[in-house]
């Protein structure tokens, strides 16, 4: 299925392949379908309809001197890039590209690991370097540094960044482009761009001072199309010494309010790592009578019912990392604070372990409480066991999950904010007939984001039917759902390219100011727009008139 | 026995050695390759969540019911065209990967590594 990059000839296409070929070498340009058919993203709600991204070619370059080189001659046909790191990022598109055509620029090659130091806790890494990669460099030399991981530890540190990804351990840590050390980039001209101390050619300190002096773009580079990164650094966090967790349980509906607050405090005042939160209320899911209560909201019905169960109304569960007495002693101040605003609290001692954990340690699922943490990615230990949830299962022997898709909202940290998002999302899926996962009135956020909650929307997508029509009428619903979350104030954080322009839709403060700031910047700076255009919503001007075409 | 031989004979001796230790080289290579990009989903060790198993090789398990062996180390039917396949363009949840991610040297490296793990050898 040979294609073209939007307005280009197949004379400059081929100009541009042999270009390419003469860059990096024979060996590395991929046109064939079977080599490309590894760049569509296994996961797409338009697999095989005339519109899916795909690209036209690939080229794997293994310096950045060669990506230079690959910049310069796209600009010379006018030929669209879309970079990729280890191309992983499933549920969010995957590999492929923001515009169909745009040849794929794979930096897995790159996969140098240039610094890690265990003394000053930051790495300098290439695009290519995985999650399990620096884990396993850490472990073979015995730094005592740790990782904070994704779920899938197959991505890139960069790639993981740069579409803002998160992981679960410290606050600080968890912000994976929020924890980043400054970056190297290849602008759309060719020209090779540091920021921070990097700006500095002499420079000691280009992993402990990212802002260096005066405006710093680095943020542009994160979800945009100004520029390849092709080196960043991370601040990585020194491994602690000892592990702890512990659950606190609430009774009332309402103390969801207090018990945020407390865990708000605890976490910014970098006491504890992530919080989980739950509700041991899904117990009664099979309970009509509490689930009639639940989906009508009905506090009052929502909390006799529990206290006849005797079940509280909400959980979290803390973890603390330090040594066998810190983590103690903030434990301990945990319950005293939410004792102190929640009647009837309960506390239950969790684990503590001296780190790094065993194998034993990091695959046990038993202890003093049921836990819903996952052990390994709170030690920062990256692997693939997640992915059982996209595969064959015992309890889903015979489909896998297709349509993986991650669709997350911003809504405020606190308990207020988290129940009338609930209220809020239920009256979507109501308004659009989608139907609904659970009662709403028992999800919970998670605090991937130190100071931010994201939430699910908490619907099906409509019984399952994966057939080419039904992932259309998905998608179609799906946007309708970002129009109306949208116009609710809640936006969400992270989308695949077919819903890009949606999402970035829903930032529209001022009549788009911010897009109209993007985009006179990717006008300025990449006037051929040869940069993954599209990406994030952002249109260089020779392609704006796509903007939205996803939707047709 | 001639001198020429004997000359076959030596050459010939030589010849059988330096397959066999190359064999043995792509063998290693492969098992690190298969260490670093398949293990992680279907190695031997345990899952997430309290799962016995890896994804890849529960998923696997249950696929096959016991007719094939779970763990693709222990599999003698799969040879570098097989793997070429299930790499190149995914099955299932597994994602095809990337000429940049595994190269078709290194397709080659993992089936003589598993020829080598599936006998017994490792």
């Amino acid at each position: 299925m040979a294609i073209l990059p939007p307005g280009v000839s197949a004379e400059s296409f081929q100009s541009g392949i042999r270009e390419f070929q003469d860059a990096v070498g024979r060996d590395w340009v991929f046109t064939s379908d079977d080599d490309l058919h590894s760049y569509r993203d296994h996961f797409s709600y338009i697999k095989d309809q005339p519109n899916e991204l795909i690209p036209s070619a690939a080229v794997g370059p293994d310096t950045t001197e060669q990506v230079q080189a690959i910049v310069r001659t796209a600009n010379k046909y006018k030929i669209p890039l879309y970079a990729i790191s280890t191309g992983k990022n499933f549920a969010y598109g995957g590999p492929s590209p923001n515009v169909r055509g745009s040849v794929t620029v794979d930096l897995k090659r790159m996969n140098r690991i240039l610094v890690c130091d265990d003394k000053r806790n930051f790495a300098l890494v290439e695009p290519g370097v995985s999650y399990i990669d620096l884990y396993r460099h850490i472990q073979a030399n015995k730094l005592n540094v740790w990782v904070d991981t994704p779920d899938p530890g197959w991505g890139s540190l960069i790639g993981n960044a740069m579409d803002h990804g998160i992981g679960y351990t410290m606050g600080y840590y968890r912000d994976h482009f929020g924890a980043h050390t400054g970056m190297e980039v290849v602008l759309p001209n060719g020209e090779l761009l540091r920021t921070g101390m990097g700006a500095m050619p002499a420079s000691q300190s280009w992993q402990e001072y990212r802002h260096g002096y005066g405006p710093d773009p680095a943020g542009l580079f994160g979800q945009g199309n100004f520029g390849i990164v092709t080196k960043m650094g991370f601040r990585l966090m020194p491994a602690p010494e000892h592990w702890r967790n512990g659950l606190v349980t609430v009774p009332k509906r309402q103390d969801l309010v207090p018990l945020i607050e407390v865990a708000n405090y605890l976490g910014d005042l970098a006491m504890c790592g992530e919080p989980w939160y739950g509700s041991p209320l899904t117990e009664l899911m099979g309970n009509t009578e509490f689930r009639d209560a639940a989906l009508a909201f009905n506090e009052g019905e929502m909390d006799r019912q529990a206290a006849s169960a005797n079940l509280h109304s909400w959980q979290v569960e803390l973890q603390f990392y330090g040594s066998e007495r810190t983590t103690l002693a903030n434990w301990e101040y945990a319950k005293e604070l939410v004792a102190r605003k929640v009647p009837g609290a309960r506390f239950t001692d969790g684990e503590s372990l001296k780190t790094p954990l065993t194998r034993e340690q990091l695959a046990a699922t038993t202890g003093p409480y049921p836990t819903n943490m996952r052990r390994n990615i709170t030690q920062g230990v990256p692997g693939l066991g997640i992915w059982y949830m996209t595969g064959r299962t015992e309890r889903n022997p015979n489909a896998w999950n297709e349509t993986h898709i991650g669709l997350f909202s911003l809504i405020g940290r606190s308990g207020e904010a988290v129940l009338k998002a609930q209220q809020d999302f239920a009256a979507v899926a109501r308004k659009l007939g989608m139907p609904s996962l659970f009662p709403n009135a028992i999800q919970t956020p998670v605090n991937w984001y130190q100071f931010a909650f994201l939430m699910g929307n908490g619907f099906g997508l409509g019984g399952g039917d994966v057939s080419p029509a039904g992932k259309l009428a998905a998608t179609a619903k799906l946007r309708e759902v970002l129009r109306e979350n949208g116009a609710l104030g809640y936006g969400d954080y992270r989308a695949p390219p077919i819903l890009q322009d949606d999402v970035a839709d829903q930032y529209s403060f001022n009549n788009f100011a911010l897009r109209r700031f993007n985009e006179t910047l990717k006008d300025a700076i990449d006037p051929n727009g040869i940069i993954s255009p599209g990406r994030a919503g952002v249109w260089p001007a020779v392609f704006r008139s796509m903007r939205g075409g996803m939707r047709s | 026995m001639s001198g020429s031989r004997k000359t076959l004979a030596l050459a010939a001796l030589v010849l059988g050695s330096w397959a066999a230790c190359a064999a043995a080289q792509d063998a290693e290579r492969g098992q690190a390759k298969f260490e670093h990009s398949c293990a992680p989903c279907h190695g031997d060790g345990v899952g997430d969540d309290g799962r016995a198993m890896l994804p890849g090789t529960d998923a696997l398990r249950i696929k096959y019911q016991g007719s094939l062996p779970a763990l693709l180390e222990k599999r003698t039917d799969l040879n570098a065209e097989a793997i070429r396949t299930f790499v190149r363009r995914g099955t299932w949840s597994m994602p095809p990967f990337r000429p940049t991610e595994v190269t078709e040297r290194d397709i080659q490296d993992i089936a003589a590594y598993l020829r080598q793990s599936s006998s017994g050898g490792r």
